[in-house]
């Protein structure tokens, strides 16, 4: 958090049909329906979450993901990452507060990886879903499905990971917590992160840019992972591979598919970092074991489907 | 519609498979263990299972116009997972199977 920004913040994702993906995020997934706006989009958010909106869902003719947004500490902080961005050389766009209901002021810039990310101060501030904000109980006991504990982080599948790599560390004040190199030293996968977290964004290399691999939620235990496993079979949900383990980062996954095709992730566990960890580092030869830990191969789907 | 559903022919591997009218072809396919079209997000969104009509009349819930624009399925473009038969159908799968999946559990072949 070396720059000011905080943490992720919001997802808007494309789908095809809202009332099915709603289905899907809010029933099994098991995320609060929020809000709703004149466009038609929806608002969720993971009961943990403060502020509150996490996941919006827009209707459109190909799914896929819209913008990522962080958050930063304070407005300050929001009008000095601007002039640094402009300095950088990015295009930034400026979204109004109150384009996204409840969200202040967005600042909108295009990543080398051709991925649309928005940086925003201020958002309505709802508090943990279902709890006192005195006293506050366990946990609520009226969530669904899988009960998706927060908006975890997005991997993005797209080019110049590199010049991606010095805009998210140098401007943005990420670090690189992960990363696969191949045999001439040349990163193709990094795992970039704000906090102590594995991952608040991490990016593969890909030849078309701005790709969409998956948005992730975190659960608190295996058993979670076990029960949602569970649940994408009695719904049946298209699976794309799990319950399993990763390699890199070491959290316990697994991976399906919304009703449009985009891939979502729900974990648990995984690797921590502090300032002082050097990056964990894993072979391109390795990259079937650094993805899926178990089977040590890669399935074909990990690399070609993306929205 | 004799036996159950309709025969669908993918005719760059020659498998043929049922489908009921209810059900897209890429269900049918990975439900008679046939691996002739590859299976991606199931959802209409990767473009994996893109496949051409060849003859037959079906019809095709919502796709991802990055991979079958409107024109595009004007001219039979369909991917196989919004792809629901009115007739029996023949199809030629339009990507090649990738090398290394042979660890899909949910693509494993059954012999029958």
């Amino acid at each position: 958090m070396k720059k000011g920004v905080m943490r992720p913040g919001h997802v808007q994702l494309r789908v095809l049909n809202l009332e099915s993906a709603l289905a899907h995020y809010r029933d099994l997934l098991g995320l609060i329906e929020m809000d709703r706006d004149e466009q038609g989009r929806v608002y969720l958010k993971a009961w943990t979450e403060v502020d509150k909106f996490s996941v919006v869902l827009r209707e459109a003719d190909q799914p896929g993901m819209d913008f990522m947004g962080f958050k930063v500490i304070d407005e300050d902080c929001l009008n000095r990452l601007t002039q640094d961005l402009l300095n950088y050389g990015c295009l930034i766009e400026t979204i109004p507060a109150g384009e996204l209901k409840g969200c202040g002021r967005r600042v909108r810039f295009q990543a080398p990886s051709g991925h649309f990310f928005e940086l925003y101060a201020d958002k309505e501030y709802t508090g943990k879903w279902g709890l006192e904000e005195i006293n506050p109980e366990a946990w609520p006991r009226n969530l669904k499905g899988m009960r998706a504990v927060r908006f975890d982080h997005c991997l993005l599948y797209g080019d110049e990971l590199q010049a991606t790599y010095a805009l998210f560390t140098e401007v943005l004040g990420f670090y690189l917590a992960e990363q696969v190199v191949d045999d001439n030293g040349t990163r193709i996968a990094q795992f970039l992160s704000l906090s102590t977290k594995a991952h608040d964004v991490a990016f593969i290399q890909h030849t078309e840019k701005g790709r969409f691999h998956h948005a992730s939620f975190f659960l608190e235990t295996w058993e979670d992972v076990l029960r949602a496993a569970d649940l994408i079979s009695m719904t049946d949900t298209s699976i794309d591979i799990g319950p399993t383990r990763h390699g890199l980062t070491h959290g316990k996954t697994i991976y399906f598919f919304d009703p449009s095709g985009n891939r979502n992730e729900v974990f648990c566990g995984g690797d921590y970092n502090y300032q002082d960890h050097k990056p964990v580092t894993w072979l391109a030869k390795d990259l079937g074991k650094a993805i899926f830990y178990h089977d040590r191969v890669l399935n074909e789907r990990f690399l070609t489907v993306l929205t | 519609m004799n036996r159950a559903g309709y025969e669908i022919r993918e005719t760059v591997s020659g498998q043929t498979f049922r489908c009921l009218p209810d059900q897209s072809v890429l269900s049918a396919m990975e439900q008679q263990g046939k691996r002739c079209v590859p299976v991606g997000c199931r959802g209409g969104g990767c473009g994996l299972c893109k496949v051409r009509v060849l003859s037959g009349t079906y019809q095709c819930h919502k796709m991802s116009c990055n991979h079958v624009p409107p024109e595009a399925a004007k001219q039979g473009l369909a991917l196989a997972c919004q792809l629901f038969p009115q007739t029996d159908l023949s199809i030629e799968c339009l990507r090649r199977q990738g090398p290394g999946d042979h660890n899909n559990k949910n693509q494993q072949e059954v012999s029958s």
